[in-house]
């Protein structure tokens, strides 16, 4: 079986994730193989492939199973299977593609880098964050989002270690399918993190739905957020997992509320370990 | 001396205050400004309401036109806000299309008519397929002081009280719409959606109602939207230092005494209107 190129992940619109399963363990093995040959020619571009699931098991072949065949779900937690790769664009200095079920995200992130003499900051840097959509032109609702995503971004990476300069995050909406806001968020943070841009935190986002029954969901499907009473998206840090920012659609209580966002909190910790995971197997290899 | 410290270090000079629990203006911490609101000095609109919350200036005109409703809601017609905020405003702002504040706070006012259900879309539908209302709501700062979402939703709420829409027959023969201006009616305003904002403070503290330099000078900004029930309509908090849960049950409480603050003074406002 040909070996995946990593631009299939973009071409196909949403990969198979099951299939991937079958294949890690042989995509680390061409992984190795490819790797030294590309050395010996001196291509130093290696896209860097990982695919998690909500329940954190590394075993390929107990993934496998899933709930219904329109929204398969880890085994033990009820986020969606999500999957990021990261280095896969040539120009910017980092970027990374995060996957949560079928939403799909591309984020690029450059810098730091010059910035205008009319944005610039004298004691830090200016952080820009573009979204694009997938469809038509941005939007006032694409502007507010940008807004805050940037926020976000701005509580975690220490810009005052690189004054007068700018860190601009890109990112381009390839397919939505629900939670779209928070799949934004752990692009971006996987693309500064490839970028070699300092942090003090981690963040991730984690998007909970509401039923008017009192029911939970993590991770809503589109279907899922449109019957819901009330969608809420959170963004969390690694540190002490505090809320850094927060939007919500829809009406509910104060008790639902800390009810959600303990539940977020609760799911950020199998988003986080993806994280470490997934940059401790790219680290181990080179 | 203190005005050459205020330029020189403004966040330590602003701690200095803080440690004391009080602000440079002499509130509290937990004080909002004196709110004043103004109904129906736009005699040209259909319906306007005037606030001002300290020094900041936000006033609302609604016009009412007609318009063909959505086709996948035939039955529905539409609330379209618009916040503008100006040059006149404050410095900070160039004239030519909206920036990225005022869109972002269009954004959050349409998202506020939408989730708090503050009126039916159906209400607003005259013949369904045919004939809708369409209520343009522009929102123009005229002075920016800190806290522009609080007065904005607030100036909305008073102006869609205000609202007389003329009652509207559609002519069988001629198919056009008769506008019967003697015959008006107000809006049926479900709830009420009340904005508190808080800025947080070197990640630990909290303080209600920002002026404009608090705003500069603070880490991060929350906005809790709520209604008279204790229900949620929106929890706006664009990045920023990390809040706790615990915090946040704070914001909460601080937030519903507010709502009863503004409910207090917009039926005394309303009372005051009515014999006309």
């Amino acid at each position: 079986m040909p070996r995946p190129a990593p631009s299939s992940l973009l071409s196909n619109g949403f990969p198979e994730v099951e299939r991937w399963f079958g294949l890690l363990d042989r995509r680390v093995r061409t992984e190795y193989a490819a790797s030294t040959q590309a050395r010996a020619f001196g291509r130093k571009r290696q896209s860097w492939l990982h695919v998690g699931s909500g329940a954190m098991q590394t075993d390929a072949k107990i993934r496998k199973e899933s709930g219904t065949e329109s929204d398969p779900r880890g085994p033990g937690c009820s986020l969606r299977h999500f999957a990021c790769e990261q280095n896969l664009l040539s120009r910017p200095d980092g970027s990374a593609s995060f996957l949560q079920g079928d939403t799909s995200v591309l984020a690029g992130v450059y810098g730091p880098a010059e910035v205008k003499v009319s944005k610039e900051i004298f004691n830090k840097a200016t952080l820009e964050v573009i979204l694009r959509p997938k469809i038509g032109l941005p939007g006032v609702a694409e502007k507010s989002r940008e807004r805050l995503i940037r926020n976000t971004c701005e509580a975690v990476v220490l810009g005052a270690l690189h004054p007068r300069t700018s860190i601009t995050v890109v990112l381009q909406i390839i397919s939505d399918a629900g939670s779209l806001l928070a799949c934004c968020l752990n692009a971006a943070c996987m693309a500064l993190v490839d970028a070699g841009v300092p942090m003090r935190a981690l963040f991730c986002g984690v998007t909970c739905a509401l039923y008017s029954d009192g029911t939970l969901v993590l991770d809503p499907t589109a279907k899922q957020e449109k019957e819901a009473q009330a969608v809420l998206t959170f963004a969390l840090e690694s540190v002490e997992r505090k809320l850094l920012m927060s939007t919500t659609k829809g009406l509910y209580s104060d008790a639902e509320l800390q009810q959600c966002l303990a539940a977020a909190q609760a799911a950020s910790q199998h988003v986080f370990c993806f994280y470490r995971e997934s940059l401790q197997r790219r680290y181990s290899k080179s | 001396m203190a005005a050459g410290f205020k330029t020189v270090e403004p966040l330590e000079y602003y701690r200095r205050f803080l440690k004391e629990n009080c602000r440079p203006d002499g509130r509290e911490l937990g004080e909002f400004r004196t709110t004043t609101v103004n109904i129906g000095s736009i005699s040209t609109a259909d319906g306007s309401a005037l606030v001002k919350l300290g020094n900041t200036t936000v006033i609302c005109g609604i016009k009412a036109e007609f318009a063909a409703p959505p086709t996948d809601a035939p039955d529905k017609g539409y609330v379209v806000p618009n916040v503008d905020l100006p040059p006149l405003c404050s410095s900070r702002f160039r004239s030519g299309p909206p920036g990225e504040e005022a869109q972002v706070a269009s954004q959050f006012i349409a998202d506020v008519i939408e989730n708090s259900q503050v009126l039916q879309k159906e209400d607003l539908c005259i013949s369904p397929g045919k004939l809708a209302w369409v209520l343009y709501c522009d929102l123009i700062c005229l002075d920016y002081d800190g806290n522009i979402l609080d007065a904005c939703t607030f100036a909305l709420l008073a102006a869609l009280k205000n609202v007389q829409l003329p009652e509207v027959t559609i002519n069988e023969e001629t198919a056009l719409a008769e506008v019967n201006l003697k015959k008006k009616s107000f809006l049926n305003i479900r709830t009420h959606p009340v904005a508190t904002s808080f800025a947080v403070f070197d990640d630990t503290l909290l303080i209600v109602d920002p002026t404009g330099e608090e705003e500069h000078l603070a880490t991060g900004t929350l906005t809790v939207v709520m209604d008279e029930e204790g229900k949620l309509c929106c929890l706006h908090k664009p990045g920023g230092s990390g809040l706790t849960g615990a915090k946040l049950q704070d914001c909460m409480s601080r937030a519903v005494t507010r709502h009863k603050e503004v409910k207090k003074l917009m039926d005394e406002v309303m009372k005051s209107m009515k014999p006309k």
